[in-house]
């Protein structure tokens, strides 16, 4: 039977090891040292978009594992997805890199805390920083609400504690935290449209 | 954008200016590219910088950093006194014939209304003529002196070709070459996309050069058609999202305003912003603002929201002022906050001033940021020398900082610029311990609501009544709150013209926000996002990219808000007749035979509302048609008016060099002690600017090792003349200060700044981009704003990070 380079790879492709279809007699007419098989079509393919500007490309995210129960999922490689209407594949220098973000060396691991006057950051659980941050907001508020004005008008606000939103996280994100911080009476709200 | 990225290839001329396209926004760039390869169309880029989307332009003109409104001013007035208009467009579809109160003056470089010690305006007087009946006066003859078309031709008509390149220091000859080719697009069958960026908005009056640009537009007719179009290039990947879900001091979802404390009658609350119609025959589609505002109180608060308190109204914050980023340091600076959250934001690094900042945060009690990677802001207390020089031991401040995911480890939606809500999916855990924004916002609000159920406290209803219908409270799902914001019917809800006809049973998903009622029976937390998530199911996650017409508009990629329209004011794409003002370029037209209007496109308007009806195409504005004189709505003047940067070289304004208080804009809030910290050009003789480069995002990129190596230190650009004169060479390095403080980086001798003369003076600009810091994988260096003044936009108070004075030196 011959096959061309290109079949070759694409019977590759479907799954089956370069070796044992040579062992089958499907070869191609070209030399076999240089084939192995393409660490992508083994991996897991995920469709996301671009974090970095608001143009919203499509983008590939490769990762090894399958997403089974105790497989370490790892991302190996990231492109542009050709299916999408806008960068049609494409990607510029920053998302063409955007696999370094994901394994940037300087990506958070666990929450920390630096007390007052501290030089050092010191490791602690979630726990102890979420049940300390909600104390000091609640302390917060509780000590600083304004129920109303000087004119005696129903004004329920809170302005000693500030929020800024990211506006690089999701919408769902974004709409829970709104809710959130609103229920809490804040004012001192914005996010990177501001700036 | 009113338009979208791949609509830009059905343009004929672009104006790329207060933006750089091709390397903030690359592969949006690419339909710039694509218009001109296929269309033959022109690109045109006005910038004070010769940009690489000027290195591909078919013509360039400089300009001086902060002077866009002379330059669009003088288009106004070239288009005017030569009769370059859309006539039957502007007639129809603009304010061109409403009449203005007798009472509203421009004298002076003021407004009417003027209060010197507040530095603000009564506007009062800013409005139109209204008749008997209730509507606006109008002359349809446009001959009344008191019509907008009149006063605006005279307010323009100081903006002479001369006077723009005093202002600007745009050759004059470059300033007509760019008007002559603008005023080709008004012609019916010619279009022009304004492609803007932060080059617009990081002005004292920002808001008032985009307006500009968007009155050219409407003078050309070249809004609401394929090709064209006001397109903000958004500067983060959800920044239209969060904007649009209403993440500001002052705002809700979908573009509704909290309450000020003076609104304390919730029905005059409503009615305020409910506006009725100014003309007969118009749909003003605010006036369903009560459906909306019911609607997101219902998805906020359930149950606990009914007619008799008025859906929660109280409950609200009630401003006094709008506390926004600038206000907020301002009063965390004078002790006046505890605590603050920074959620993926890093302030030390994005807001003007950095000794001002890093002095604010010290005075809190408590910092919580939550981010992916490791921040200034962060670190702020900590010593990093030269870059950050403080004593951590003099610092108080009890510092969080708590791991998120990024991107590629969570599921999700992000509104890109072109209002496309796209859905993306996790591809990975993310390291360590990083948890995903909504388990850390539910991990706080859960435990401040477990604190107030055990302790009690100050006026817990809120929070303990806040709606938390989620399977798993310590984390609400991506879909959950997708669907939550997209909306779902309480009760059936039924055809207002048929009440046995039921258009959404209880319990569903919402089609759109027609369906929408302000009696409690519908929730829905962002109305604009509405049908987003519909029974149909996630239309976010639509993949179909097909393009049945042929002019990219891909319905079915994605969910655009409002409805799915791809492109707003689609009316106004057609003459009032309903025929398409350019059959090749259609998006909708008037279909008599079905009495609906149809197309490439979901119309923006009135699905059967026949044309002989008159109503006009801008349907949220109560007049139903689009504003040249903006009424009250801004709050430095109704017509665009060219001021001073707050750091100019220039000591006066040249349009009224006889009134100091008309130099910089009026209107603009100064705090004070900051007027002190404004730099003279006698000390501080150069235009300074900041940007970015395209090989890195903000202050991410630094942690990124592709980025680090291709952009590895910082640097700053310098004219050839002003290196000659300061005997700088590429690769020395030199300090550049401004009067409140210093960075010190590498020169890059560049001609693509170019020596201007404005004022009859030689004037330098530098070129300041923005990506370093001292933390990253990247080399340190100083965080430029270290350099930038501590004032906002007159409207909406984005700092002034684009046209400032600095000083140059050798080191």
């Amino acid at each position: 039977m011959q096959v061309t380079r290109r079949q070759f790879f694409r019977i590759c492709a479907a799954g089956v090891g370069s070796s044992s279809l040579a062992a089958l007699g499907f070869a191609p007419g070209e030399a076999l040292a240089q084939v192995r098989a393409f660490k992508l079509a083994r991996a897991t393919e995920t469709r996301n978009t671009c974090p970095y500007c608001s143009v919203g490309c499509g983008v590939l995210l490769y990762s090894l594992g399958d997403k089974s129960k105790n497989a370490h999922t790892e991302i190996i490689h990231i492109e542009g997805d050709p299916d999408h209407p806008v960068n049609r594949g494409t990607l510029c220098p920053k998302g063409a890199g955007l696999l370094d973000f994901v394994h940037s060396p300087n990506r958070l691991q666990t929450p920390e805390y630096r007390a007052p006057g501290g030089k050092e950051w010191t490791r602690i659980s979630w726990d102890e920083a979420l049940d300390r941050i909600a104390k000091l907001m609640k302390d917060d508020r509780d000590k600083n609400f304004v129920a109303t004005n000087q004119d005696g008008a129903t004004v329920n606000r809170w302005t000693t504690t500030g929020f800024l939103a990211a506006s690089a996280s999701s919408n769902e994100t974004g709409y829970l935290t709104h809710k959130v911080v609103r229920s809490l009476g804040m004012l001192a709200f914005d996010n990177q449209a501001r700036v | 954008m009113t338009n979208h990225w791949v609509d830009i290839k059905n343009t004929d001329l672009v104006l790329i200016m207060g933006g750089n396209a091709a390397e903030a926004h690359p592969c949006g760039f690419k339909w710039v590219t694509e218009a001109k390869a296929h269309r033959k169309a022109r690109l045109i880029v006005v910038d004070p910088r010769f940009t690489r989307s000027a290195a591909v332009s078919d013509f360039y003109a400089p300009i001086r950093a902060g002077s866009d409104i002379a330059f669009l001013g003088g288009i106004i007035n070239y288009l005017l006194s030569n009769d370059r208009i859309h006539h039957e467009y502007v007639k129809n579809y603009t304010d061109f014939s409403f009449l203005v109160n007798e009472a509203y003056t421009f004298e002076k470089g003021l407004f009417s209304g003027y209060n010197a010690e507040k530095r603000n305006y009564d506007k009062s007087t800013w409005g139109y003529q209204i008749g008997e009946d209730g509507f606006a006066k109008t002359d349809p003859t446009l001959q009344d002196p008191r019509c907008v078309y009149q006063l605006m031709k005279a307010h323009y008509s100081r903006y002479t070709p001369d006077m723009v390149s005093t202002i600007c220091g745009t050759p004059k000859e470059a300033f007509l070459k760019v008007c002559e080719m603008i005023a080709e697009t008004s012609a019916s069958n010619k279009t022009m996309t304004i492609m803007y960026a932060l080059g617009w908005t990081q002005h004292s009056q920002g808001s008032q050069m985009i307006r500009t640009g968007a009155m050219v537009q409407l003078l050309l007719g070249n809004i609401g058609v394929a090709g064209g179009g006001m397109n903000a290039l958004r500067g983060h990947s959800n920044i239209q999202g969060l904007t649009d879900l209403g993440l500001l001091s002052n705002l809700l979802p979908g573009y509704m305003t909290l309450p000020g404390e003076k609104e304390q009658d919730y029905q005059a609350y409503i009615d305020k912003r409910a506006f009725k119609p100014l003309r007969p025959g118009q749909l003003s589609y605010w006036s369903n603002y009560g459906k909306f505002f019911v609607s997101t109180m219902k998805a906020w608060y359930g149950d606990a929201a009914a007619a008799d308190n008025n859906w929660c109204y109280d409950w609200l914050p009630k401003l006094d002022k709008t506390y926004d980023i600038l206000q907020v340091f301002e009063n965390m600076n004078n002790g006046m906050m505890n605590g603050y959250v920074c959620q993926g934001f890093n302030p030390l690094a994005s807001a003007p001033c950095k000794v001002k900042v890093s002095g604010a945060l010290a005075k809190l009690k408590y910092l919580v940021t939550i981010d992916p990677l490791a921040t200034e802001t962060a670190e702020f207390w900590q010593n990093h020398g030269e870059y950050n020089d403080v004593d951590p031991a003099k610092i108080q401040t009890e510092v969080f900082r708590l791991p998120s995911t990024c991107f590629a480890e969570e599921d999700g939606s992000l509104v890109n610029s072109g209002r496309w809500l796209q859905w993306h999916w996790k591809g990975a855990e993310p390291p360590g311990d990083a948890l995903s924004d909504q388990e850390i916002m539910a991990g706080i609000f859960l435990r401040i609501r477990e604190l107030y159920k055990k302790d009690g406290g100050t006026f817990p209803d809120p929070i303990l009544n806040l709606s938390w219908k989620h399977r798993r409270p310590d984390f609400p799902s991506p879909e959950e709150l997708a669907k939550e914001f997209s909306g779902k019917a309480l009760k059936d809800v039924t055809d207002p013209k048929d009440p046995t006809k039921v258009l959404v049973k209880a319990g569903e998903q919402i089609n759109g926000f027609a369906e929408l009622r302000d009696d409690g029976s519908t929730a829905c937390g962002c109305w604009i996002f509405a049908g987003a998530w519909s029974e149909k199911g996630n239309l976010m996650a639509r993949r179909d990219n097909a393009d049945p017409f042929g002019i990219g508009q891909t319905l079915n990629w994605a969910f655009a808000w409002p409805a799915n329209r791809r492109i707003l004011y689609n009316r106004a794409s057609c003459d009032p007749a309903g025929k398409p003002y350019d059959a090749t370029r259609k998006l909708i037209a008037w279909d008599a035979g079905t009495g609906k209007w149809s197309g490439s496109d979901i119309p923006d308007f009135k699905p059967d509302s026949a044309p002989e009806e008159g109503m006009s195409p801008f349907i949220m504005n109560p007049e139903g048609v689009a504003r040249f004189f903006a009424v009250d709505k801004m709050n430095d003047g109704p017509f665009p008016e060219h001021y001073e940067p707050f750091e100019s070289p220039l000591v006066s304004n040249p349009m009224f060099p006889d009134n100091p208080v008309a130099r910089a804009c009026p209107a603009a809030r100064v705090f004070k002690g900051d007027w002190e910290s404004f730099g003279k050009p006698d000390k501080f003789p150069f235009v300074a600017t900041t940007y970015r480069l395209t090989e890195h995002f903000h202050f991410w990129t630094k942690h990124v090792k592709s980025s680090a190596i291709i952009q590895p230190e910082q640097f700053v650009e310098i004219g050839e003349d002003l290196a000659k004169e300061k005997a700088i060479k590429s690769g020395d390095h030199v300090r550049v200060k401004s009067k409140r403080g210093f960075i010190v980086a590498v020169a890059v001798v560049t001609r693509r700044l170019m020596t201007l003369t404005v004022g009859g003076k030689k004037t330098y600009t530098v070129g300041i981009p923005i990506h370093w810091g001292f933390t990253g994988v990247a080399k340190n260096g100083y965080l430029t704003n270290t350099l930038t003044p501590f004032v906002g936009d007159a409207n909406t108070q984005t700092p002034e990070f684009k046209a400032f004075l600095v000083d140059v030196e050798k080191v």
